[in-house]
């Protein structure tokens, strides 16, 4: 086995070899190894291939923030695109592949962009592919689409679960680096319920990377002591592998957990993913910095990466990108990385310098005043060529280059709620501004960018945050860390006329922030999004500051009168399951099932999915082969005998007290002060712009005591207004209301032999003759021998009809006793297909005609407003315009070739008027056949519709083409008189 | 954001449905002069303040009450969480 770029040491477990394959060919690494660290390991450096131009590529970060090392983890449902083989933990038998090529990684077909890169500069989209525009839909479309996005899916589900979770705290601490562990040492001892969360899987931060000692301990080790500590504590919870992505309202964060992505499958009853919602008092940001790279001329040769990732894969894995290293820097950081890989026993062919006053560098040659003007080696580094301060040229061999243009503050939950950072000159970098109520920063985030500074400044931001919520601190005895000043003198660009990378995942060159400022998009918003720089998974974590830089440069403005773009959440990504959480799929969203489901599943019957409830769309009997066959036996047989329907999901609303009459009077445009006890009124309910806002019955079952009903889709947005209406309009009336749709089982019983079969549950004591209990009657009866129900005589198909409700648990039995006695009459159970065909054949409005546009004078019920009272939307329906005499008015249609179908949704147009938006006259809203009638009917909006009956129109739906010539008709189809309800 | 409710206690606003600007409470009287105007400007004309607002939330998920929450639209700090039926009753709103 061959990792010929190991070192000794690092934090790695050697005793526990991982097999894994990376395209297809297999390598060893060690538990404790990230996938970019074995590979480099291994000697491999290209990992995938650009976006744009498809460049060979390798990583050029150890963490998040990684831009190019971006591979497909895994295989068949687990496939996973996407992901950054930086922060992948190895695993045995991980499979891995590369991304983004056409043909292999080493030879890839779409190469050839690199070749036609002027053609793909910054705005390519808006201005290449224009013309001929023919071409935009079979060719330059399709092209796009094929050679965009990175990854691939397997199309198939996920078969892992994903949860939220919920949790509660004094202190959240933000990153588990020293200013972390400070902080979260300082509250935990202090005694507040702390969590302390961290993206890596081993805690540490920066100290797992560096060589720094912290007392005499190593920083690795002070570390891994701290950890042990506070996981002692009962007040304390350490989230690792759990990335903070947003800072939210009120103190609340929102965290990712990656519980089970470092093994191949997730344990027994583990989920993959957590998102957490973590409600703080108080929040210590300890998000660390982020190293920035300086761009030069084919700056992104695999092997040319940022001086403090090739450390950390020195010192924590062990691993090195080559065995011959240079390295380039504008500060002192970067040598450090120089003098540990020299530690480590890799050769350093020099250290370049851009500072001519820097500190000098023993070990290696040290070249100052220099700069890298070009990196040679197409699928890795093989030399790279420098200008000295003396300016000649020199070429150097060297297989890595260690990059290093000073570090960023991690700013980016400082900027969830607006805040805006500011900038430090001395640092040359943005550090926080503006803070989220209740968050402190602290370390490297905030700019103490030293060992030292880091956990002195995590416990002061602890007591500083404690002390808000009366918690006073104890102090923590700190260790004597290293506390070296920050010098770094900005350079951003090494200017030349090749292609210098800024952000490497969105391809992104210096001449494309040239090109962007020459063209005029000069704001920092504009340059984002004319070029692309920052819009990529990494939100251009190693390039935004060094893009807005060069931009500055253009304009000759300072960096902090350019500006830096909002940063908003997530920090990384968070895949989409992570959000669904449970749900996914059948769990999408809660299902409601009605009492008779059970019944009705016996009976094979067809569902429907109706906001969230299920209801039986049509019951299928043999024989049958189309939905139409029974759909139409449904409506013949109830209108012949005797049909029952559930209809449960109707809302109820119980209304109760003195003012209770009073009150519906206000919520419904028509009265209802004045009926009786004992019967039912339909009722029209209006929004207070004079829109029909809903419909349904309403039984007054005693002086103090209304139920009344709701259409299925608006039971919760009715109660809601209801509500509104009692607690913020009329404080003062005496009415209680409450929904008690789950409390009663419903159905509908309708036909000619509906009052026959309910003779046969309906206890003996109450009659309901036609005389004792006539249309629109209502009681509270006894069914079954003494069990209590409600029985109202209404009827939404026409027929003779009844709506009986018993309480819920009882729905199903009603159900079997009801087909038991309705077996003389051949009763059967019709779903909600017949049940829509019945109210269409009858002219009864449903939610395609209260639909939010509509008025009462549109739906033919302008009479019913009172204007002798106050209810809502009363008034605003006087408005001029609702009251045009070619107002809408709903009526029926009929196709004049009576074979012909109608079709929802088309206009209206006269004849010989073209079929134009001017020339609109309406539009159909539902359409049914009626097995009554043996044609297609429709219901629709015509103007001025009500004095238009026996006219003749084009019926017509322009989309496809199609026409129909229609008849205007009342929109009563079936008994017209209302003799068979009353009968 | 949290909603501190004045019976309940602090609450997650995802339990809440939002309204709108507190003035719906100030329905005008039908019976008035110019009702159809006044009735307009109660529907449609609002103010768009940037800073503190007053507005209607309805605890759905809980005890079904509507609040009057006094929110300042720039940084969404909660200043003041009310009963609505007591801020209607202030304003002189009855039967």
């Amino acid at each position: 086995m061959s990792q010929k770029n190991r070192l000794s040491g690092g934090q790695l477990n050697r005793s526990k070899p991982l097999n894994f394959t990376f395209d297809g060919a297999s390598y060893q690494g060690y538990e404790g190894d990230t996938l970019a660290s074995a590979l480099l390991a291994n000697g491999v450096r290209l990992m995938g291939r650009s976006f744009k131009y498809h460049r060979p590529r390798g990583p050029i970060s150890s963490g998040s923030e990684e831009p190019n090392a971006i591979v497909e983890l895994r295989g068949g449902a687990r496939q996973e695109p996407n992901t950054r083989a930086t922060i992948a933990e190895l695993f045995e038998g991980l499979s891995a592949k590369s991304q983004n090529h056409v043909g292999s990684l080493k030879f890839d077909f779409l190469a050839i962009n690199d070749r036609l890169s002027s053609f793909f500069a910054a705005g390519f989209y808006y201005k290449t592919f224009m013309w001929p525009k023919a071409f935009w839909e079979k060719l330059y479309e399709p092209m796009i689409r094929r050679a965009a996005g990175l990854g691939s899916l397997s199309m198939q589900d996920d078969p892992d679960h994903y949860d939220k979770g919920f949790l509660h705290c004094d202190l959240l601490v933000i990153g588990a680096g020293p200013s972390g562990l400070a902080a979260a040492l300082t509250a935990a001892r202090s005694g507040a319920r702390v969590i302390l969360a961290d993206e890596d899987f081993t805690p540490g931060g920066r100290l797992n990377a560096e060589t720094f000692t912290l007392g005499d301990a190593s920083g690795a080790d002070w570390a891994k002591a701290a950890i042990a500590e506070l996981a002692s504590l009962p007040n304390v919870r350490i989230l690792t592998r759990t990335v903070v992505i947003g800072a939210f309202d009120h103190g609340i964060y929102g965290a990712l957990e990656r519980v089970s992505d470092h093994i191949a499958t997730p344990a027994s009853g583990k989920p993959r993913q957590i998102l957490w919602r973590i409600y703080s008092q108080r929040a210590v940001l300890a998000a660390g910095a982020t190293e920035r790279p300086i761009a030069f001329k084919n700056n992104d040769r695999p092997g040319v990466m940022l001086a403090g990732a090739m450390r950390a894969y020195a010192n924590r894995w062990a691993a090195t990108p080559g065995q011959m290293v240079a390295v380039f820097t504008n500060n002192d950081d970067g040598l450090r990385t120089a003098s540990d890989l020299l530690a480590k026993g890799v050769r350093v062919a020099a250290v370049i310098d851009s500072r001519s006053d820097g500190p000098a560098f023993q070990g290696a040659e040290h070249l100052r005043g220099a700069v890298v003007t070009d990196a040679l080696g197409r699928l890795g580094l093989s030399s790279i060529k420098v200008k000295l301060a003396s300016g000649e040229t020199r070429q150097i061999a060297a297989e890595a280059l260690g990059v290093s243009g000073g570090w960023n503050p991690n700013v980016h939950l400082t900027c969830h709620q607006r805040g805006l950072p500011v900038w430090n000159a001395e640092l040359a970098a943005f550090v926080p501004g503006t803070l989220p109520v209740g968050m402190v920063v602290a370390g490297a985030a905030n700019g103490q960018l030293s060992t030292s500074g880091a956990l002195a400044s995590g416990a002061a931001a602890a007591a500083q945050a404690l002390e808000g919520i009366g918690i006073t601190a104890k102090s923590v005895d700190l260790p004597q860390a290293e506390d070296a000043p920050v010098r770094v003198t900005p350079l951003w660009y090494v200017p030349h006329k090749g292609r210098a990378w800024l952000d490497q995942q969105n391809d992104v060159t210096v001449k494309d922030v040239k090109l962007a400022h020459q063209e005029g998009f000069r704001s920092v918003e504009h340059l984002k999004r004319y070029t692309t720089m920052g819009m990529a998974t990494d939100q251009g974590k190693t390039s935004n500051i060094s893009g807005l830089a060069v931009m500055a440069e253009m304009t000759g403005k300072s960096i902090p009168e350019t500006g830096t773009t909002i940063y908003r959440p997530p920090y990384t990504p968070v895949p989409i399951a992570a959000f669904a959480g449970r749900s996914a799929g059948a769990d999408f969203r809660p299902k409601r099932l009605t009492p008779s489901h059970k019944w009705a599943s016996e009976q094979g019957a067809v569902f429907v999915e109706v906001g969230m409830w299920l209801r039986a769309q049509w019951l299928p009997r043999a024989g049958e082969t189309t939905w139409r066959q029974s759909v139409d036996r449904e409506v013949l047989a109830t209108r012949g005998s005797v049909g029952i329907c559930d209809v449960t999901t109707l809302g109820k609303i119980d209304v109760q007290g003195p003012d209770a009459a009073e009150f519906l009077n206000r919520i419904y445009c028509n009265p209802f002060a004045k009926l009786p006890v004992g019967k039912v009124r339909y009722g029209l309910m209006l929004r207070e712009d004079g829109m029909a806002m809903d419909d349904g019955t309403t039984a007054r079952l005693a002086e103090d005591h209304f139920v009344t009903t709701t259409t299925t889709a608006n039971a919760v947005g009715v109660y809601r207004h209801m509500e509104f209406a009692r607690q913020c309009l009329w404080p003062d009336l005496d009415v209680q209301i409450i929904s008690t749709t789950e409390a009663w089982a419903q159905f509908s019983v309708a036909g000619p032999n509906a009052r026959a079969l309910l003779e046969k549950i309906v206890d003996p004591e109450h009659d309901i003759s036609n005389e004792a209990f006539p249309y629109m009657g209502c009681g509270e009866i006894t069914v079954c021998g003494g069990l209590r129900a409600r029985l109202f005589r209404i009827s939404f198909s026409g027929e003779l009809a009844y709506e009986i409700a018993v309480p819920t648990r009882y729905g199903d039995g009603l159900v079997r006793a009801m087909m038991e006695a309705g077996r003389a009459f051949n009763a059967l159970v019709y779903g909600t297909e017949a049940l829509g065909v019945m109210r269409i054949e009858k002219g009864h409005a449903a939610g395609n005609e209260l639909n939010g546009t509509t008025s009462a004078l549109n739906l033919g019920m302008g009479g019913m407003v009172n204007k002798k009272k106050d209810s809502i939307g009363s008034t605003l329906s006087e408005r001029e315009g609702m009251n045009r005499a070619d107002a809408y008015n709903l009526v029926g249609f009929q196709p004049v070739d009576a074979s012909k179908p109608l079709l929802g949704g088309m206009h209206f147009i006269n004849q010989g008027a073209p079929a134009d938006a001017k020339n609109d006259q309406g539009y159909m809203t539902s359409v049914a056949f009626s097995p009554s009638l043996g044609h297609s009917i429709g219901l629709g909006y015509l103007k001025n519709g009500a004095a238009r009956k026996g006219e003749t129109l084009r019926a017509v739906n322009p989309l496809a083409g199609e026409e129909v010539m229609v008849k205007v008709v009342s929109a009563h189809f079936v008994d017209p008189e209302g003799e068979r309800l009353r009968g | 954001m949290i909603i501190n409710h004045p019976l309940l206690g602090p609450r997650d606003s995802q339990e809440f449905v939002y309204l709108g600007d507190a003035n719906l409470i100030d329905r005008p009287d039908w019976a008035a002069e110019g009702a159809v105007d006044t009735f307009h400007d109660y529907l449609y004309q609002r103010t768009n303040p940037a800073g503190l607002h007053q507005e209607l939330w309805f605890h759905e998920q809980g005890d079904r009450s509507w609040l009057v929450v006094t929110r300042n639209t720039l940084t969404h700090e909660i200043t003041k969480v009310e009963l609505a039926r007591d801020v209607a009753r202030s304003r002189g709103r009855s039967k």
